[in-house]
């Protein structure tokens, strides 16, 4: 009975694998017999937005048309019913919860962009040096495919807690009392957990920001380091005079990415506080009015309110790629 | 024949050079080695406790293993057994395939054809078009979230996985689009012209020449939008509410995190369970993925 059903499961899982898969590469094919039907001169015009139409369709079903909407919901109630103006805005910039959620965003950014980026920077430039490069490269790399909730779970038993006196389970704590310290509640003591926190995508993003900078430290031209040290110039002067400057456009690369991506984050806040403590972060905040308080008014103005905070960062990469099109 | 002095000191040079070199290297390898350590040591905990039994597990930290005298029989599978069948991670397991593989085949299929038309096709407003989808690059998914579970439960689509395939094809194509346009761009002209003049349709020249070239852009795109899909917990969250018939490894993890946080032993376990296919993907196609990263962002 219990078997059978495992494997009507299993069936059915594949069944719905190879339909979902199938599915697209059957449209494009149906829809090429279809245009190959038409007389030549129609066919060489329809034939590219045949194969953009998937494209385009689900673009502007899941991003274009969802995110006018939500900025129209972002002017109106709860419920989606009246229009209140700029209540909603008013309510985000006002709140005291929303100004901790701010607080604790300039926090994340600043110091999750400017420790991985930093610190993925100096791993680069050292690890060049070394024989087990890809074994060093591959340890720190590999919290990259490891999920936000993974993590979460991870740090939980780091940072666990047990009262003085009793023998300590988490990492950290066994060596603050090593050290003969009283053990710390890093998630609910206010002064660290925002740090507890932001440590852990600080883990996760130094290893995306170290293989960035490797790649660019590596292609610094030999012979510029050659002639500085013949000059007389010693490691320090190398890093910061020659080595920065001519990867700095990767810097900025690095650094916005992690921007945009700590702007989003609400997984580890969630899973590791629910948010509770002064630890909420603008996005985990409006899942909170989402889901928990129903109020959709709210929900989408704080959505716009971190898109008015990417639309800097999208401004720069379009510059960037239309001066990369025109150097082609 | 007269023996000539230097002759020696070029190797006494390297020898100095040797001396010297370790010192300075010292530093260098006790950073590198420390922070690789640093790195690897929350992930080896939770691997270690993850065997371990449900009260030895609460009384005494993991490294505690290592210590004298040691005991193999503290070390089993049960956590396993309890996560799998007990808590639903089986199920939760095949969920995650179900929602992963799809989820990246299709956008896969569907950006590769517009990168395709994007990059070989002249049709009006095609410029337009991919500064528009760059820009939609950076735009935050919760941007979306309402107006799109709005719109499910209309349709009545909400905790279905036709729901999630749908909404991460969505949310993956702008990356998809742009990854593998700027690699499709740089096939060489004449290849896609001669195949063209011998008479070969648009999919003719896609299939035979275009993908199989495209390739290293195609995996590396892939290991992304996998690792995106399998790790993801917001999409999963919102767009199959509380239907745990079909939630994926995160969301299963997560409520194992809140019902009974104390449960080390179903966490450690849950959690490696959630992280063994990723892992397994992104070690066997860690080349294309660094190479993705970097045709994605540093080029020019």
């Amino acid at each position: 009975m219990q078997e059978s059903s495992n494997i009507i499961r299993l069936l059915s899982a594949i069944a719905a694998i190879v339909l979902g898969s199938g599915g697209v590469i059957a449209l494009f094919y149906a829809a090429n017999i279809l245009v190959n039907r038409l007389p030549y001169q129609l066919r060489s015009r329809i034939l590219p937005w045949v194969y953009m139409a998937p494209a385009l369709a689900v673009l502007t079903a899941f991003l274009i048309l969802p995110t006018i909407r939500t900025v129209i919901i972002s002017f109106m109630d709860r419920r989606s019913e009246a229009w209140v103006g700029f209540d909603n805005y008013i309510f985000a910039f006002t709140n005291s919860d929303m100004l901790i959620a701010f607080r604790n965003n300039v926090l994340w950014l600043v110091l999750v962009t400017g420790i991985s980026v930093s610190l993925g920077l100096v791993i680069a430039v050292l690890v060049d040096r070394v024989k087990y490069e890809p074994l060093a490269k591959a340890l720190i790399f590999l919290p990259m495919a490891i999920s936000f909730v993974g993590a979460s779970v991870i740090w939980r038993f780091v940072y666990a807690y047990q009262p003085p006196g009793v023998e300590q389970i988490g990492l950290l704590n066994a060596i603050v009392v090593a050290l003969g310290f009283e053990p710390i509640g890093w998630l609910v003591n206010k002064t660290v957990n925002n740090f507890a926190l932001i440590a852990i995508m600080i883990w996760l993003q130094t290893g995306f920001a170290m293989v960035l900078l490797s790649s660019a430290v590596k292609g610094i031209p030999k012979d510029v380091i050659e002639a500085a040290r013949i000059d007389g110039a010693n490691e320090f002067q190398i890093f910061w005079r020659i080595t920065i400057p001519m990867i700095s456009s990767t810097i900025v690369v690095v650094s916005t990415t992690i921007i945009v991506l700590v702007l989003k984050v609400f997984d580890i806040v969630f899973v590791m506080t629910g948010g509770n403590l002064d630890t909420d972060v603008i996005a985990s905040r409006m899942i909170k009015e989402m889901f928990n308080f129903r109020n959709f008014g709210r929900g989408s103005a704080i959505a716009v309110i971190l898109l008015l905070a990417v639309i800097p960062v999208m401004v720069t990469n379009i510059r960037r790629f239309q001066q990369q099109e025109a150097n082609r | 024949m007269i023996q000539l002095p230097e002759k020696r000191s070029p190797q006494s040079l390297t020898l100095m050079d040797r001396v010297e070199k370790l010192l300075t290297a010292a530093p260098v390898h006790l950073v590198v080695i420390l922070l690789a350590v640093l790195w690897t040591l929350p992930t080896a905990g939770l691997l270690i406790s993850s065997f371990r039994q449900p009260d030895v597990l609460l009384e005494t930290g993991w490294w505690t293993v290592f210590t004298p005298p040691f005991n193999p029989g503290q070390f089993h599978l049960g956590n396993y057994a309890d996560v799998l069948t007990g808590q639903g991670m089986g199920q939760a397991f095949l969920n995650s395939l179900i929602i992963t593989i799809p989820a990246t085949v299709m956008p896969i299929a569907i950006a590769t054809f517009a990168a395709y038309a994007l990059a070989w096709m002249r049709f009006p407003g095609r410029q337009l078009l991919f500064v528009v989808i760059v820009g939609l690059l950076v735009v935050p998914l919760q941007m979306t979230l309402i107006p799109v579970l709005r719109a499910y439960n209309t349709l009545g689509m909400s905790g279905t996985f036709l729901a999630v395939w749908l909404a991460h094809t969505g949310y993956g194509m702008p990356l998809g689009i742009y990854l593998l346009r700027n690699y499709i761009g740089t096939l060489p002209r004449d290849l896609i012209e001669a195949a063209a003049v011998d008479g070969a349709s648009h999919l003719k020249i896609f299939t035979r020449i275009v993908v199989p070239l495209s390739t290293p852009a195609i995996a590396s795109f892939a290991v992304f939008q996998f690792l995106w899909v399998w790790n993801d917990l917001l999409v999963a969250l919102v767009y199959l509410g509380g239907n745990q018939n079909v939630a994926p490894v995160t969301l299963v993890l997560r409520n194992l995190v809140g019902d009974r946080g104390q449960d080390w032993h179903l966490l450690t376990a849950g959690a490696f369970i959630s992280m063994i296919v990723p892992l397994l993907v992104f070690f066997a196609l860690q080349r294309y993925f660094v190479r993705g990263l970097l045709a994605g962002s540093v080029k020019g």
